[in-house]
């Protein structure tokens, strides 16, 4: 009996692998609330075991930095005397830009607020990008000093940025833990603007290191090496945060270099622009379904 | 633990107690941290094959050696565990694990007679696990693009695939010691 039963229960399980499979793919709400459940359950465990694993990624990181050294100081040289060239012309335009508005009378945009929290947990997998944040009160050093009166919460289609660029969308958040939907996934896409020609695009995450730009008007191509901004059409955005930079495949697809270092975040900036325009991302399940329609030309 | 074969015994204490569960525990637990270390931002890369791997491997490994430890519903556990750390379609995990679980179970007998006698038993084990992970590869390549409703590159999965064969071999190469040694209830 107790044998039939042991035998009975790899098939049993297999069967019920299969039976969730079909209730997560049914229900996207309920994958999202154990998701984040279990998010919540983990995040003070990451937190304990974050900063030993943090410690030996530096060591790491700091050998190959001294390999790199000789290479990377001729680098920064080069990019110091092109920024110096660069803060000139930056001053001289602040200060045109500055009188300008003075006599255009112009409304000033209101400062986001913001809460920085720290990236514990890579939460993507072979088909998604997203990683995991300590969010809330109870993680200690999870969470800096935000902006005066940010008020220190975290909801759904909140901007997250490092110091570079653009890093996604906050698509989940629990009660001390949040997801953040990553530029780079599948599902992720948003309109952008290419700053040069001023010519609107799609971007559209592919799961590869680069996101593709689609859907530009005919015509005018992206340019190689052309930077890419944010658009604030469909109010999902707030217009002009920086992207990343185009750049052309080897079949010859336009595709954007991100500023951010998504392949090692360890902060992360979460705004709130109080945009409430788009639909927030979704768990990659949702694909086959209602994708957001975008703005679009 | 139970009267019916006769034989002399430690006495149960509660020391004793504590150490069979420990050994009982190790290999679901032992997967279980590696699999949260291997989730945590050491930007490495291609860490999520490293994750898929590493469970594969520990499931692998242990459903050979310890299938009382390493049962289907500890299996189904892991699963859902790793499903639900990551981004992936639920229960896609869970298929696999549990496949390689029962494919593990099927060449046990003749696997580890091997492995008990001679050294090439280990290679032999090793070779069993190319078609375990090759079926897992394509399973999750399969049941994703199935579920997302999209044909999905291959690249990731075959890239998994390599992964887990090469890393399959040091799991069970260093884990081999955990299995005789801190891991085996006859020792207690």
């Amino acid at each position: 009996m107790r044998q039939a039963l042991a035998r009975l229960m790899l098939p049993l399980l297999m069967a019920a692998s299969f039976g969730m499979m079909l209730l997560f793919k049914a229900d996207l709400l309920l994958a999202e609330q154990a998701r984040t459940s279990l998010g919540d359950v983990l995040a003070p465990i990451y937190s304990v075991i974050a900063p030993p694993l943090m410690r030996v990624r530096a060591g790491v990181g700091e050998v190959v930095d001294l390999w790199n050294m000789q290479d990377e100081l001729v680098r920064l040289r080069e990019e110091n005397a092109t920024l110096r060239r660069w803060q000139a012309v930056a001053m001289a335009l602040d200060a045109e830009n500055a009188a300008l508005k003075a006599n255009l009378h112009w409304v000033p945009d209101a400062a986001p607020s913001f809460v920085t929290a720290r990236v514990i947990d890579d939460a993507g997998g072979l088909y998604a990008r997203a990683v995991l944040l300590a969010i809330g009160p109870t993680v200690s050093g999870g969470k800096g000093a935000g902006a005066p009166g940010a008020g220190g919460s975290v909801s759904k289609g909140q901007i997250a940025l490092d110091a570079q660029g653009l890093v996604g969308r906050v698509s989940e958040v629990g009660a001390r833990s949040a997801r953040v939907l990553l530029i780079t996934d599948l599902n992720s896409r948003f309109p952008v603007v290419l700053e040069r020609t001023g010519v609107h695009a799609l971007l559209v995450g592919t799961n590869t290191s680069r996101p593709r730009l689609m859907y530009w008007p005919e015509g005018s191509p992206p340019v190689e090496g052309e930077r890419v901004v944010t658009s604030a059409e469909a109010n999902a955005f707030p217009a002009g945060l920086p992207v990343g930079v185009v750049h052309y495949n080897a079949s010859h697809m336009p595709e954007v270099q991100p500023f951010a270092r998504l392949d090692r975040l360890e902060i992360v900036r979460v705004f709130d622009y109080g945009l409430r325009g788009l639909l927030a991302p979704e768990a990659p399940a949702d694909k086959a379904g209602d994708r957001p329609a975008m703005g679009r030309r | 633990m139970d009267d019916r074969t006769p034989g002399i015994r430690p006495r149960q204490s509660l020391w004793r107690r504590l150490d069979l569960a420990a050994r009982h525990g190790f290999p679901a637990l032992s997967t279980i941290v590696l699999l949260l270390v291997a989730t945590a931002p050491l930007g490495l890369p291609g860490q999520a094959q490293l994750q898929q791997a590493l469970t594969l491997c520990a499931v692998y490994f242990w459903s050979l050696f310890r299938p009382v430890a390493m049962s289907a519903p500890v299996v189904f556990v892991i699963g859902t565990l790793a499903d639900l750390l990551g981004l992936e379609p639920v229960g896609v995990s869970v298929f696999v694990l549990l496949a390689a679980h029962g494919m593990a179970l099927r060449w046990r007998r003749p696997l580890v007679r091997q492995q008990d006698g001679e050294r090439q038993g280990l290679l032999a084990m090793w070779a069993a696990f190319v078609p375990v992970a090759l079926f897992a590869a394509a399973a999750t390549w399969a049941l994703t693009s199935l579920i997302l409703f999209t044909l999905l590159p291959p690249a990731p999965v075959l890239f998994q695939f390599v992964f887990s064969v090469a890393l399959d071999s040091a799991y069970s190469g260093l884990f081999t010691y955990a299995h005789r040694g801190v891991a085996n209830p006859e020792s207690a």
